[in-house]
């Protein structure tokens, strides 16, 4: 089981993003170690500079040669330092972006595998914020925090080292100081971070808002209620600043206390440093001995200092980076983690040449346990007939097609196609011998071309205008600015619902699937264009076997099956006539059409 | 960028004070360095301990005093840009909801919705940081500059020859990254784009079997933004080592110089410490300018698009109206032509009338103007040549808010929001529960409502999702009879329901009518034949006016839809 192998919990989500990141150990090995020997050199600087300080300031003169071999080892340590420093950082970023990469393409092609329950059950935002959002988190993560978070370590060990060696005592200070700026840091993250999430989920309320208001804007203009929808928007804006500024006033205190911190901590050097310096000169201290100091030896502890401070203020704001990394990894994780479609049985047979004899044999289904949408369903569609289902909103109409194409897999009962049960074929297979067009017309953005060829591959162009021409779109196709080159956006080129719906109509027209389901095929294309490309939906329709769900009665009155369905089963079934005469459900909705 | 300052005015007094303590907290901060030196070049020699305690406690002083003047100043300014940016944020919304329906269609929406979003919300963090780091920085520069020059001009002269150095480096690079980042944020508009529309279309990439081919062109747009990305980083990347290394060197350079003088006049003073702490100070705030800089690049394009939005011109003219000509009839449309982006007419010499109280009826095939003609109607947008008069008076003569007072309107696919079914029926309006569920009957969407949990306080989501279409077209209508107009208009609002309930709406509404003005837009014949008058359009131009009767005889494309829908020789 999937469950079983995951592991659970933080320490899981650590592993496997550190598995990411072994994985191209090629990289982050010269990564950290240019970034260890930039940090020693950048170190040993300090070091150089308190050397010379003393050889100029010695009792007797400068000693130019110490100090021209001083600054010479600092500027060779300083630009080497610089430039391991910029490689590493190259290297960090080929390194985020590989990871970044693959975690993108692996997300999305665990979308490919996804059941279409999946997509029925969670909103496009959310998996749109999770591959773009969350990702990005990751990756400032990676390509930032984590350098920074072995940087810091080293310095704050490296300065540790130094300060050390110049002067014991002093290292006193930070026993004080240290602990206090940690203390303040997580005690003031404590009380600020509710704070700024508070900020941030307002700010989140305040943009759903403002979306969902502006996709009225038509209504809104039309009953005059621009005033009335202003003041609802300001009253939520004036509170999202509040919680703005409530954040921002407690998390002004961080910047200036931290640098209070470290400015003390220089202070205090330089009180304990003079007082040694003092005595060392006097005489009063012995050379050697741990309290004796040069006045090199002080600059160089005030810039230690200085370095040792820093990173240590910043594990609170890292270490929080980290967390909101590792909550969004979790988030990927979990899609990565969901189960894909039920593989295809092993003993899968070939479909082979298919007449089209469809049957659904006492097919029960619900989406959710407990509420059964189809009960003991009974269909028989002979090979090349068309069999039209109608029936209220809510009866199982759709649901129907998504056990045909196996989009789900019914609870109890079996559909055959030439009598082989589909759960006994390749779903892939299986669905190439459908066409689709749904009411739900979806369209890419890529050219018109591209649109209508998606369904056969290397489709040529004559193909395509042939078909176009069947759904009495070309001659609109034409007046588009580049033809069948336009590329369709969302915000450019504005097609209608009908215009849309009759270019899958026309994508449907280049299968030859021996099978098709027509649901609400041509609900938004007007009646007279109906009768225009009847034709060419008749010779779709030609010599398949077809399932056409419609609103309209219209366009069902020709199939040689109708079946009425309400509440999950079939309450009439019969041609045209034939329910008409019956007097049922189907005439009353079909007479109702001439009062 | 003009229009926000004029929106910072007013707060202007409250940033001068904040200013003022910003800059009194950043002078004591640099007092650090000069106490510093001062303790370890004169201080030492007098020997005496209570000396170096009392100069080191006041460095503590001026740091204490630094850090609360700095959490003041941050404090003043936090309150400053959250004031700011809910005005402008206010204003911004209210100019977006005012906009003319032309001037929206060139925004677009989602172009609306980010500038109301994410262009609001950089302002915002520039005019805060600005405060903050703004201040701080040029003052830590021009501050440690001065004390330098004062301390020891000789070795503050390294300092100079450097500044120029990293300005321009750091200006050569953000100004190299900034276009690289707004490709970036194209890329991540390319890439999620596909990312959504696959999510939308898994039904369809699943029955054709293309997840490959789908795999493919994702690669695609997730190579291109990894590249971009790359290319940004590796670019942006060289500024801080190259900060940090001029800065460096700048420290060899100033020991050097030191050593050299020292070499010639032994009695030279040494402030090589305080001129390393002030080089990382000015470093620092160097940083913080290059940082600015950046942020301030993105504020400004941002502030841009805001401003486009709130200084469009209102569209919509009242004007005088002369004298009223009296006709008999309440709505007329007399030659009115009409066309979106001035190529072709989307309207075209249109011409009818009706009598208050009587209805008319728009059909058409999909493009043939029908929703464009009520458009114009409601003076979403003006005539191009024509007139339009409602109640003998010009369209144009009507204030916004009394043209708006006579329509009930239920629009296609229209706006239904997270709200009670109550609220949404009411919509802002002052309108009794009574009249709500008077108008919810009228609909047929009582029964409907009352079996949700709650009934007329069942809370719908966004967009209405948790209702069924046909139910959510029932809810709009119920809106547009709620307030008794004078004129309502249904544009294609009952095509989600199924014949019966559309025809027991449709008794229902003519029931309720009165002298209300009903003008229905349709494809269904059945929805229209009991109008008074029915206009045939296609291509933008009229081609059938008359009754159900009149034109089943005298329109042959009417003819052709009502065959088509009724079933025709069938029920002969």
């Amino acid at each position: 089981m999937t469950d079983n192998k995951r592991k659970k919990g933080r320490g899981g989500i650590i592993l496997r993003l550190g598995g990411y990141v072994v994985r191209e150990w090629y990289l982050f090995i010269p990564a950290v170690i240019f970034t260890l020997i930039s940090n020693q050199l950048a170190l040993m600087g300090p070091s150089f500079s308190g050397e010379a300080i003393d050889a100029i300031v010695r009792v007797g003169g400068v000693d130019v040669d110490s100090v021209t071999r001083n600054v010479l080892s600092m500027v060779i340590c300083y630009v080497l330092s610089a430039i391991l420093s910029y490689a590493m950082a190259v290297i960090m970023v080929h390194l985020s972006q590989r990871i970044v990469y693959k975690m993108r393409r692996s997300l999305f092609e665990k979308l490919g595998t996804l059941p279409i329950s999946f997509f029925d059950t969670h909103p496009t935002g959310d998996i749109v914020s999770r591959i773009s959002y969350d990702i990005d988190t990751i990756n400032s993560t990676l390509s930032h925090d984590l350098v920074q978070i072995m940087t810091s370590i080293y310095t704050v060990l490296g300065s540790l080292v130094f300060m050390w060696h110049i002067c014991r005592p002093m290292l006193l200070i930070f026993v004080f100081t240290v602990p206090a700026s940690i203390l303040f840091t997580r005690f003031r993250a404590k009380k600020v971070r509710p704070l700024f999430s508070a900020r941030s989920r307002k700010l989140g309320e305040l943009n759903g808002y403002a979306e969902e208001m502006l996709t009225g804007t038509r209504t809104i203009s039309a009953y005059g209620k621009e005033q009335v929808i202003s003041e609802r928007f300001n009253a939520r804006n004036a509170d999202t600043m509040e919680a703005y500024y409530r954040a921002e006033y407690y998390g002004a205190t961080m910047g200036p206390s931290v640098n209070f911190i470290n400015n003390l901590s220089v202070s205090l050097v330089a009180m304990l440093g003079g007082i040694l310096y003092m005595l060392s000169v006097g005489g009063r201290v012995e050379e050697g001995t741990a309290f004796f100091i040069t006045l090199g030896g002080v600059a160089q502890f005030v810039q230690y200092s200085r370095k040792f401070a820093g990173p240590i203020n910043e594990f609170a704001n890292i270490i929080h980076e980290f967390q909101s990394a590792f909550s969004a990894a979790e988030r990927v994780f979990r899609i990565i983690d969901e189960p894909s479609e039920a593989p295809d049985v092993e003993d899968a047979v070939p479909c082979g040449e298919v007449e089209g004899l469809v049957e659904l044999d006492r097919v029960n289904f619900s989406y959710v346990a407990g509420k059964p949408i189809l009960k003991d369903f009974s269909v028989r569609a002979e090979a090349g007939k068309t069999v039209a289902i109608v029936g209220p909103t809510g009866a199982g109409k759709t649901t129907v097609i998504n056990l045909l194409m196996r989009f789900y897999d019914p609870t109890s009962g079996e559909i055959r196609i030439d009598g082989k049960g589909t759960r006994t074929l390749r779903r892939r297979e299986l669905r190439s011998l459908f066409t689709m067009v749904l009411q739900d017309t979806w369209l890419f953005s890529g050219t018109v071309f591209d649109n209508i060829a998606y369904g056969k591959e290397g489709a040529t162009l004559d193909e395509v205008r042939a078909v176009a021409r069947a759904a009495r779109i070309d001659s609109f196709i034409d007046t588009l600015p580049d033809g069948y080159d336009t590329v369709i956006t969302d915000d450019g080129i504005n097609l209608s619902k009908g215009q849309r719906q009759l270019i899958t109509i026309a994508r449907a027209m280049l299968s030859d699937a021996p099978m098709l389901i027509l649901d609400e095929a041509t609900s938004n294309v007007d009646s007279r264009t109906e009768i225009r490309i009847q034709e060419a939906m008749h010779s779709l329709m030609r010599g398949r076997t077809c399932f056409v769900i419609a609103h309209r009665l219209s366009t069902v009155k020709d199939a040689d099956v109708i079946l009425v369905v309400q509440n999950g089963t079939v309450t009439e079934c019969g041609t045209h006539t034939e329910l008409l005469e019956q007097g049922g459900f189907y005439a009353t909705l079909y007479n109702s059409q001439f009062k | 960028m003009r229009l926000m300052i004029s929106y910072l005015k007013p707060f202007g007094r409250r940033m001068l004070v904040g200013l003022i303590i910003k800059i009194l907290g950043t002078v004591a901060e640099l007092f650090l360095p000069m106490i510093l030196a001062y303790i370890l070049d004169s201080v030492i020699e007098t020997g005496r301990v209570e000396i170096v305690v009392g100069y080191g406690l006041l460095m503590i002083l001026c740091a204490a005093a630094a850090a609360v003047l700095n959490i003041v100043a941050n404090r003043m300014a936090a309150r400053v840009s959250a004031d700011f940016s809910a005005r402008v944020r206010r204003d911004l919304f209210r100019r977006t909801l005012y906009l003319s329906a032309r001037a929206t269609d060139r925004f677009t929406i989602p172009s609306l919705e980010s500038r109301i979003t994410s262009d609001t919300y950089n302002v915002h963090h520039f005019v805060g940081m600005m405060q903050r780091m703004g201040v701080r920085a040029p003052i830590l520069l021009v501050g440690g500059m001065t004390i330098t020059l004062i301390i020891d001009a000789y070795l503050a002269l390294v300092m100079l020859a450097i500044l120029p150095i990293i300005f321009i480096s750091v200006y050569s690079v953000s100004r190299r990254g900034v276009p690289l980042y707004t490709r970036v944020q194209r890329s991540v508009d390319g890439m999620v784009r596909v990312v959504r529309e696959d999510t939308q279309g898994a039904r369809v990439i699943k029955a054709l079997s293309k997840t490959d081919y789908e795999n493919r062109r994702y690669d695609a747009v997730n190579r291109t933004l990894s590249s971009d990305e790359r290319r940004a980083g590796v670019i942006m990347g060289i500024i801080n080592p190259v900060m940090t290394l001029l800065m460096n060197l700048g420290i060899c350079a100033v020991i050097a110089m030191s050593a050299y003088r020292m070499l010639r006049d032994p009695t030279s003073p040494s402030n090589v410490i305080a001129f390393i702490q002030y080089f990382t100070l000015i470093s620092m705030s160097m940083l913080s300018m290059s940082r600015i800089f950046v942020m301030f690049t993105k504020c400004a394009a941002s502030a841009k698009r805001i401003e486009e939005v709130i200084l469009t011109p209102d569209e919509f003219f009242v004007r005088e109206y002369g004298e009223k000509c009296d006709t008999g009839e309440y709505i007329t449309f007399k030659n009115v032509s009409f066309s979106y982006r001035g190529r072709r007419n989307n309207l075209e010499n249109i011409s009818f009338s009706i009598k208050k109280g009587e209805s008319l009826g728009v059909i058409g095939a999909t493009g043939s103007g029908k929703s464009t003609l009520i458009r114009l109607l409601l003076r979403f947008y003006d005539v191009d040549e024509g007139q339009i008069t409602v109640g003998g008076r010009d369209i144009a003569t009507y204030s916004r808010e009394e043209l708006t007072a006579l329509f009930g309107v239920a629009l296609q696919n229209d706006f239904l929001f997270a709200d009670t079914v109550a609220e949404n029926i009411r919509f802002g309006r002052d309108i009794s529960e009574e009249d709500i569920v008077r108008a919810a009957k009228i609909a047929e969407a009582h029964t409907f409502i009352i079996e949700k949990e709650g009934g007329y306080s069942y809370r719908l989501s966004q967009k209405g999702t948790n209702l069924s279409g046909g139910q959510r077209q029932r809810i709009l209508i119920a809106r547009a009879v709620a307030a008794r107009p004078d004129i309502l208009i249904l544009d294609d609002s009952s095509s989600a329901l199924d014949y019966k309930t559309d025809l027991a709406l449709r008794t229902s509404v003519a029931e309720s009518l009165g002298d209300t003005t009903l003008i229905t837009v349709a494809q269904r014949v059945s929805s229209v034949k009991g109008c008074t008058r029915i206009l045939v359009l296609d291509e933008g131009r009229v081609i059938g006016y008359g009754t159900h009767e009149y034109l089943l005889e005298n329109c042959a494309e009417y003819r052709e839809i009502s065959d088509s829908q009724m079933g025709g020789a069938l029920i002969d």
